[in-house]
């Protein structure tokens, strides 16, 4: 039982990760990236390839899997923040779909469709493998804090003001001399950068890595996320991760109970989780910990 | 070389086969007052977009302190000190008013991420000093008791006062203000003359749209008459407004006499 909760929580952890960075870019900025896994799969394979074939330290791994992540996320920015919020989402969702079939098709790079294992874990040697998923999540729930915090202090700063002031309405801030461009590319490199990272712990703790790892769902989980703890919300995001990931694991009981084949479970959980959605929508929509003020002031 | 804070001189700009804004020469002088008016669809807001970069003409020039500032992007033409207002009220509604007044100034350290992450202390000073200016100002539009509460909760006229606040808090020598009297009331409306007199006292510029005939009157020293894209007269503002191609411009167009 301790060794189930260990596991939801170290997914959790993960996706708390992942979905702050999608947070910071959708809930302060307004920036529409629906490709958010992209910079995920960005993380975990530069992480895995460079640890495993050419002996690179761990954390120097991780943290050039999170600048190459940050460098997309600003090339990809580039062309598409100056035009309409709808342009960022087309051309994100693209990224994260064409490097998908990049990881599927370069075998000699990615191994394909098989994917890579027998990479290394950080402090393998160190601590016994009965209790390693334990010291991980003291890595990840740590990895977790810092993220958390280094958002928060940022938001709260003049810096994310100017960001929360481009969310609310672009032409003043530009009318106040603030660099809307400059800021948008800011927050999508920060934020993919995060996900990066969470795509590294993510590689770390499967041992296993595909390119189904990284489908497009990936990516609207963490808006479920998202949006299930409030927009904007950082408290939030790491409430919906737990609700999420608890819901989405513990529904595997429901397999005993129910007259239904493991597939047909599995297409529940998702009906099930769009429903809860819907009504989360009806009945609050700001989310669980969003602020209701906030919507009934729209312009 | 001059003394004027702003010229406009031979500005033309066309939506499709529409002239909005057609060979346009304005000049206003350092801390002078100047108000443009001109029925609806005169091109105002129009010219008031080309000056501060937020649409670009297909003709002329303008010069701000004496620097053509065309082509330059409208951030860049803000940080110059040539800040504008919109015509509809525009607040950061989820924003408390004090955020929306803490945005103002101008490359505050703390806007830089580096800064925010490895000079906290430095940035924390700065902060607080912002504070107390925005809660200074805020208090001489008597909006100090609104300071915590979302803008979007204030009314339009408070709206108002807190974009013409918040474009103090950037230092501007001259503003550019796009109908600060629609939708304020009349107590509102004369303190916010008092303070835009205060202001231009204090050596701020002033270029005003306006179509309540009563307060330009009141406020300016050179009026401007747009009308179909054209300045047709401009002068002070009691010849203007005597001025019977102006009374026309203005009766072909009743509505514009609210304000």
């Amino acid at each position: 039982m301790i060794d189930y909760l260990v596991t939801i929580l170290l997914i959790a952890g993960i996706y708390a990760i992942f979905a702050l960075g999608l947070n910071l870019e959708w809930g302060f900025t307004g920036l529409l990236n629906f490709g958010h896994v992209g910079f995920m799969a960005v993380g975990a394979y530069t992480t895995v390839l460079l640890s495993m074939n050419n002996g690179v330290p761990l954390l120097l791994s991780v943290l050039a899997g999170m600048v190459l992540a940050g460098l997309l996320g600003a090339f990809l920015g580039i062309p598409t923040l100056k035009l309409r919020a709808d342009y960022l989402a087309i051309v994100t969702i693209g990224f994260s779909e064409i490097l998908r079939y990049l990881l599927l098709n370069e075998e000699w790079l990615t191994n394909g469709p098989i994917g890579l294992c027998g990479f290394p874990r950080p402090f393998q040697d160190l601590v016994p493998i009965q209790s390693y998923n334990l010291f991980f999540l003291v890595v990840v729930l740590s990895v977790l804090v810092i993220i958390y915090s280094g958002i928060e202090l940022l938001i709260r700063s003049p810096w994310g003001r100017v960001l929360k002031s481009i969310r609310e309405n672009e032409e003043i801030a530009t009318s106040l001399g603030k660099h809307v461009f400059s800021y948008k590319v800011q927050s999508l490199a920060l934020g993919s950068m995060i996900a990066a990272l969470a795509g590294s712990l993510l590689a770390f703790y499967l041992q296993y890595i595909n390119p189904r790892n990284f489908m497009p769902i990936e990516t609207f989980y963490a808006w479920i996320i998202v949006v299930l703890g409030g927009s904007g919300n950082n408290k939030g995001v790491l409430l919906g991760a737990v609700l999420f990931w608890g819901f989405f694991s513990g529904s595997r009981f429901a397999q005993e109970y129910l007259p239904l084949s493991p597939t047909q479970v599995g297409s529940m959980r998702v009906m099930f989780i769009g429903l809860m959605l819907i009504i989360l929508m009806m009945f609050r929509p700001q989310g669980i910990l969003g602020k209701k003020e906030e919507l009934s002031l729209e312009r | 070389m001059n003394a004027d804070m702003l010229r406009v001189k031979g500005v033309s700009k066309s939506f499709g086969g529409i002239k909005a804004v057609d060979n346009c020469n304005l000049n206003v002088e350092r801390k002078s007052i100047v108000g443009l008016i001109g029925p609806n669809g005169a091109g105002k807001s129009t010219l008031f977009e080309i000056i501060t970069g937020f649409e670009q003409p297909d003709a002329g020039e303008v010069f701000f302190r004496n620097e053509n500032v065309v082509g330059l992007p409208s951030f860049k033409i803000a940080r110059q000190g040539l800040v504008r207002t919109f015509q509809i009220p525009q607040a950061l509604n989820k924003m408390t008013v004090l955020e929306n007044m803490m945005l103002g100034p101008q490359l505050q350290r703390g806007e830089k991420i580096w800064n925010v992450l490895l000079r906290w202390p430095q940035v924390k000073k700065e902060e607080r000093a912002v504070r107390e200016k925005a809660l200074s100002v805020l208090d001489f539009f008597d909006l100090l008791p609104m300071a915590d509460e979302y803008a979007g909760a204030l009314s339009g006229g408070q709206k108002k006062l807190l974009s013409l606040a918040r474009t103090l808090m950037t230092d501007p020598e001259m503003l550019l203000l796009d109908e600060p009297f629609a939708g304020v009331n009349p107590t509102l409306s004369k303190k916010l003359i008092g303070h835009i007199h205060e202001l231009k006292e204090e050596g701020i510029t002033f270029l005003i749209i306006e179509h309540g005939i009563p307060y330009i009157m009141e406020l300016s020293d050179t009026v401007y008459v747009l009308n179909k894209g054209e300045i047709m007269t401009s002068g002070e503002p009691g010849d203007v407004i005597s001025d019977r191609c102006v009374l026309e411009a203005y009766l072909g167009d009743t509505d514009a006499q609210g304000g």
